[in-house]
């Protein structure tokens, strides 16, 4: 090799080797003295250590036990709609023959798969509570409740409903400096997020109890406090706003 | 330019067309985030032009030009036919399908992932085959320059590699190596997930693998304006390179420093250890020394220029210079542009000050301002110097092209100082919009208006550019003299063994990538806790 070779790696070496002793021994220990060398040159790497480590703090709270993923639901065939249809009998008293619902409860036709699954699952734990669903839910297994999100998904959508005018501001933009994300971009109009919920055309009525029980936290089983951290910065015009654009012309 | 002129001026053509297209989309993202604009209605929008943006910009635009200047310094230096021209076709066409897929898989709304890819955002599998096309198009480059370097070695023993073919070269196999962290990431954790076959993927891994590519391939775009300064800037202001073995020293240096840096990018990622980000930031302030050569050599190449002009005084030579020569002027504005970003750069690379201007403008303001500053201004140069080799035609407008530097130099000042100052206020960057009105956020309002200027200012120079070539095409056919780089000072017949090869600088870039990535690439990708669900953007709506 030639001069400038060798040379070239010696510098590089050195470099190296003061680099080394820089980030790997001198500042760890100087953060910690009391970190053994050893210890010191793990934390520097980067070796994952146990930290912080207590014992899980419980919430007060019930929350959803739902983990969602994208195999959450697996594949859902004729044979599981066609079960579905039938034990959707007993839930079109309220969420009508259709799946659209003329009882202020929210519509099901067309809505995503997961999300009917995760809140099935959820009045069922508990996560979720409601005089007349937590009874009902209370007696379906895990694959009837597969069965049914996958009939009510395979639903047609409400037809008549279209949203009105241009969506208000907290659907569009949200609130930027008070932190609150623009409904569109999980639940319609710009995009959707896994096991949020499809707004448009429901009921009205419904759309705002929902949001004021999740200002007031009477409805906890929104994962990682999510929706309960949307409301809680918007205001009750927004709200209102929000329940009257998604609703749309859908009665 | 012997079998290759049809070849570079398409490159050129293909690139300049991205660029512009780029360009545009930089203004209206500028209009529409300012407070000239209300908010934009579909955030995503915003997102989707900032990909597309991004991608034509740092992927396209650069690897083409790369490319084009490398086939003509390629036949220019060696002196003879374009070996595998047939190869050089097909590369380009691979280059050009794959921008089209990424382009159309963008514009469609399926892959407003930012071009910096963002797992565990995942768009569509064509975006990012786009995005691979690119990249196995450019390698083709990459081993037709070694071998018509191998060719010329074969017929030429023991003679000094041309100055800019070594360049050349040098900033060839630095873009092979450096593509290999993005294209690992594609392969291995991305198009599985985009394809369906899995649902998780390892993000910080990821983010690891990308920085990896994410550094140095800013000094493949730099390469060009880097062999510029070298090689075209003295020979066309009328002087001399003061050193051609400084030359080759600092291009060596950066194809050993350019690479094992990049994790000075994920100081805020907690994946990676403390003491690794120490030893980045070490490597990192060792590119200051090559740069710092080359801004000595290119400044004492000129000063030499000046005073063989009759420049006078310590000072007083700076009069002497030829100003109205587009070169000379292009090369002071990017002089001053690499200053300022790369003292900026100096904050950015230091582990503890990074986190006062982190995910800020500040960040937006420093690459635009080296990237589309320092580095393209020079891109412009190369095209008007070898214009007329290419078209056989002369550039008639020179004053045209002074109007074209000097909006380019004022346009990106005003455009990228503001987010400077914006970021140290605390302006984060990528944010389709923002509420000016609040207390806390309106001082950043001024700032943003202003930059609309400068990017209107840009933009109106690089519809000028494409003006003053386009019209190189139309003007009355000339001789032109065979291509001329510049000659050293002191022109040696031999050059020292070191910097007349690539073996010892490639062992040591692949040495220092095994010390400053083996570990913490080793470690994530055996530990499989670390993954998460992928979110897929652009699905329906």
């Amino acid at each position: 090799m030639s001069r400038i070779g060798v040379w070239g790696v010696l510098a590089t070496l050195a470099l190296v080797l003061l680099g080394g002793f820089l980030g790997f021994v001198w500042l760890p220990q100087s953060q910690d003295p009391s970190l053994s060398p050893f210890a010191a040159w793990c934390s520097a790497l980067g070796v994952p250590r146990t930290w912080l480590a207590s014992a899980s703090i419980r919430p007060e709270v019930p929350t959803s036990e739902v983990l969602l993923t994208h195999e959450l639901l697996g594949v859902q065939d004729d044979s599981d709609r066609g079960h579905g249809a039938t034990l959707a009998l007993r839930c079109s008293m309220c969420h009508g023959p259709t799946g659209i619902s003329y009882a202020d409860s929210p519509n099901l036709a067309g809505q995503y798969a997961a999300v009917i699954y995760k809140q099935l699952h959820d009045y069922r734990s508990g996560a979720r509570s409601s005089p007349i669903m937590t009874p009902m839910a209370r007696t379906l297994s895990d694959l009837e409740m597969r069965q049914l999100s996958a009939y009510y998904a395979g639903l047609s959508k409400p037809a008549g409903s279209t949203l009105i005018g241009n969506a208000p501001a907290i659907i569009r933009w949200g609130a930027p400096m008070r932190n609150v994300a623009p409904c569109g971009s999980c639940h319609g109009d710009i995009d959707h997020t896994m096991a949020s919920p499809w707004l448009k055309g429901e009921p009205q009525n419904y759309l705002r109890a929902q949001l004021m029980a999740f200002a007031s936290g009477a409805r906890t089983n929104d994962i990682n406090g999510q929706m309960r951290a949307m409301v809680q910065g918007m205001t009750p015009a927004e709200i209102e706003a929000a329940a009257r654009y998604y609703a749309g012309d859908a009665k | 330019m012997f079998n290759a002129r049809r070849l570079i001026l398409a490159h050129f053509w293909i690139a300049i067309a991205a660029f512009l297209g780029a360009l545009i989309l930089g203004e209206w993202q500028m209009i529409v985030r300012s407070p000239l604009h209300a908010w934009v209605d579909n955030p995503e929008h915003y997102y989707r032009s900032l990909t597309a943006h991004g991608s034509a910009m740092g992927y396209v635009f650069p690897t083409l030009i790369a490319m084009g200047f490398g086939y003509a310094i390629s036949v220019s230096a060696l002196k003879r036919n374009l070996l595998g021209l047939r190869w050089a076709w097909v590369a380009l066409a691979l280059v050009v399908v794959g921008a089209l897929a990424a382009m159309i898989t963008v514009g469609l709304g399926r892959a407003s992932v930012l071009y910096t890819f963002y797992p565990p955002l995942v768009g569509h599998a064509f975006y990012y085959l786009g995005i691979v096309l690119v990249v196995v198009g450019s390698w083709v480059w990459v081993v037709l320059l070694s071998l018509n370097l191998r060719a010329w070695r074969k017929e030429h023993p023991g003679v000094k590699v041309p100055l800019a073919m070594f360049a050349n070269v040098a900033g060839a196999y630095l873009w092979a190596w450096t593509a290999v962290g993005a294209a690992l990431e594609i392969l291995l954790q991305i198009l599985p997930v985009a394809f369906g076959w899995k649902t998780t993927i390892d993000a910080g891994l990821a983010r690891v693998l990308f920085s990896w590519t994410l550094h140095a391939i800013v000094y493949f775009w730099l390469m060009p304006a880097y062999i510029a300064y070298y090689t075209i800037v003295p020979r066309a202001i009328g002087g001399r390179l003061y050193s051609d073995t400084m030359a080759r020293f600092s291009f060596a240096l950066f194809l050993v420093f350019a690479m094992p840096i990049g994790v000075h990018h994920l100081f805020a990622d907690p994946m990676v250890g403390s003491g690794i980000k120490v030893m980045h930031t070490i490597f990192t302030g060792m590119v200051a020394v090559p740069t710092f050569l080359t801004v000595f050599t290119i400044c004492a190449s000129v000063e030499l220029a000046a005073r063989m002009r009759g420049g006078r005084g310590i000072i007083g030579w700076l009069g002497a210079l030829p100003w109205k020569n587009p070169a000379m002027l292009a090369v002071a504005f990017s002089f001053v542009m690499l200053g300022l970003g790369g003292a900026g750069g100096l904050i950015n690379m230091s582990y503890q000050l990074d986190s006062t201007v982190h995910n800020t403008q500040w960040i937006t303001g420093h690459f635009h301002l080296i990237f589309a500053g320092a580095i393209v201004i020079m891109y412009f140069v190369i095209a008007y110097d070898l214009w007329p080799q290419l078209t056989g035609r002369a550039l008639q407008s020179l004053s045209l092209m002074r109007l074209q530097l000097w909006l380019w130099f004022l346009g990106m000042m005003i455009l990228t100082l503001p987010w400077h100052l914006s970021g140290l206020l605390g302006m984060p960057r990528r944010m389709a919009y923002f509420d000016y009105t609040h207390v806390a956020t309106s001082p950043y309002a001024w700032t943003v208006i202003v930059s609309v200027l400068g990017g209107a200012m840009v933009l109106i120079s690089g519809v000028l550019f494409v003006a003053i070539l386009a019209k190189g095409h139309r003007t009355e056919r000339v001789g032109v003299e065979p291509y001329r780089f510049s000659v050293a000072l002191h022109e040696h017949a031999t050059a020292p063994r070191a910097l007349n090869g690539f073996a010892v600088w490639i062992a040591l870039m692949v040495a220092l990538t095994l010390v400053n990535y083996g570990f913490p690439i080793w470690q994530l990708s055996r530990i499989e806790s670390t993954s998460v669900p992928a979110i897929y953007v652009g699905g329906d709506q």
